[in-house]
């Protein structure tokens, strides 16, 4: 078993608390009254920095989806506390509590959820257009966006005229367009193929390395391992966590073979 | 793997010196797999002997020595190309056996042993993913390499989290005690004769 190796340098604790965009503390969630009380989460305790990936594994049923949400403050925990970029949820008035949502959250869902009437840019504008923004300043902000995904020049296409991986990194840009500080994705690679798959893992972790903080949960290994840190989820409390890995060059020692 | 048929597919480019050929091996596996000049030298050896490759003089083998295929060679080639490796029998996998034991060791908790095992599994997948996410970027040879490791790590992933449902559900319905995983399950591997 491979424990804290050297490479270890404490994502996610040992940070200072003022790089946590997201900390969920002692974050529980229940359902429905005894006693047929469902414990969707059972004490959740988890610290996201800026640039960092994180990756959700677990069985479904382990609470995964719960979590994002709560982490999204779509729903609220039953206890606990979850702070975003140092800010407590709870207690925050409703109407600053939806500014927060669309000024520093991010979302990339499984089927994109892209409107089907606007172009790309105009989807990638909308968040910020929904805060406020003047059109024309969105714009920019969106057309950036896609650029930094290398659909820039999609601009000006509706959405069932993309492809599946265009449509994604088009969804991708709207959730990380302006300011975004925290991205929250469910399977967002969806049922594309594993090539392009993998291409919106890549955009993710390199929206990360500019500085966004992400939580993505996937059932899918293969997608987890683009993650800077990989949380397991079961029976809605953490079973395990990876340490960071060590850097590829260990993989490359001499080995024997016939 | 096979490096008789690696080194003779690399002769088919053209005639070749073995610390060449060590070098393009290497460099098309995307440095993965590195071999040792004894080792190369030790196969083309083999090659000429058994007629698949030929060199220009009957010297000692060295530097100096450059080696071509063989129309015998080119034969032998194509039809490994063609030929499926053996998959007919379940290799005895240490890990499945780990499983099956922690499944049925009074006081062990087989969840946590296979959690444990995800867990690594899961971090050797990153550092593969850190490596396709940097110089495989560029190398064909090691990105395929890497796809293939990678897919490989997954599917045991996948049984381990099929294992972990298959023995939740059976905790929850007790079988009746004959169908116990190791008595069971190994005389029927060997029956499929089990390798290695």
């Amino acid at each position: 078993m491979s424990g804290p190796g050297p490479g270890r340098d404490g994502a996610g604790e040992g940070a200072s608390a003022a790089d946590n965009v997201l900390q969920l503390r002692g974050v529980s969630k229940t359902y429905g009254q005894e006693p047929a009380r469902v414990h969707a989460l059972g004490w959740v305790d988890l610290s996201v920095q800026a640039g960092e990936m994180v990756a959700v594994m677990g069985p479904s049923g382990s609470g995964k989806s719960t979590l994002l949400t709560i982490a999204g403050s779509l729903e609220e925990p039953t206890s606990g506390d979850v702070l975003v970029c140092g800010m407590a949820l709870a207690g925050m008035p409703p109407g600053r509590k939806a500014r927060l949502r669309r000024r520093v959250i991010g979302y990339v869902f499984q089927d994109f959820n892209l409107l089907p009437g606007l172009t790309a840019v105009e989807n990638a504008a909308l968040p910020l257009e929904l805060d406020g923004v003047a059109v024309p300043k969105a714009r920019a902000a969106a057309l950036a966006a896609l650029e930094a995904l290398g659909v820039a020049d999609r601009a000006d296409w509706f959405p069932d005229q993309l492809s599946g991986g265009e449509r994604q990194r088009v969804a991708i840009a709207r959730a990380v367009v302006g300011d975004r500080r925290l991205l929250l994705a469910d399977e967002p690679s969806g049922a594309l193929d594993s090539v392009n798959a993998e291409e919106v893992m890549r955009l993710l972790h390199e929206a990360c390395a500019r500085g966004v903080a992400a939580v993505v949960v996937t059932h899918d290994a293969q997608l987890a391992a683009w993650a800077d840190r990989v949380v397991f989820l079961r029976d809605g409390r953490i079973s395990g966590q990876t340490a960071r890995p060590p850097g590829p060059e260990s993989l490359l020692m001499p080995r024997e073979i016939r | 793997m096979s490096v008789p048929h690696v080194l003779l597919a690399l002769l088919a480019e053209g005639p070749k010196y073995g610390l060449q050929l060590r070098e393009e091996f290497e460099a098309g596996t995307g440095e993965v797999w590195p071999l040792n000049v004894g080792q190369v030298y030790k196969t083309l050896g083999r090659l000429e002997r058994d007629g698949l490759a030929e060199s220009d003089d009957a010297g000692p083998d060295g530097p100096q020595k450059r080696f071509r295929i063989t129309p015998r060679g080119e034969e032998a080639l194509a039809a490994w190309l063609r030929t499926p490796p053996d998959l007919t029998s379940p290799p005895r996998d240490e890990l499945v056996m780990k499983v099956l034991v922690a499944a049925r060791l009074p006081g062990t908790d087989a969840h946590e042993v296979i959690q444990a095992h995800r867990l690594y599994l899961v971090e050797l997948m990153q550092q593969w993913t850190r490596l396709k996410e940097g110089e495989a970027r560029d190398d064909l040879g090691l990105a395929l390499v890497v796809d293939a490791e990678l897919f490989r790590l997954d599917a045991v992933t996948r049984w381990l989290d099929a294992a972990d449902t298959r023995l939740r559900r059976a905790a929850a319905a007790p079988p009746a005690p004959a169908t116990a995983a190791v008595p069971a399950a190994v005389p029927r591997l060997r029956r499929l004769g089990a390798r290695r």
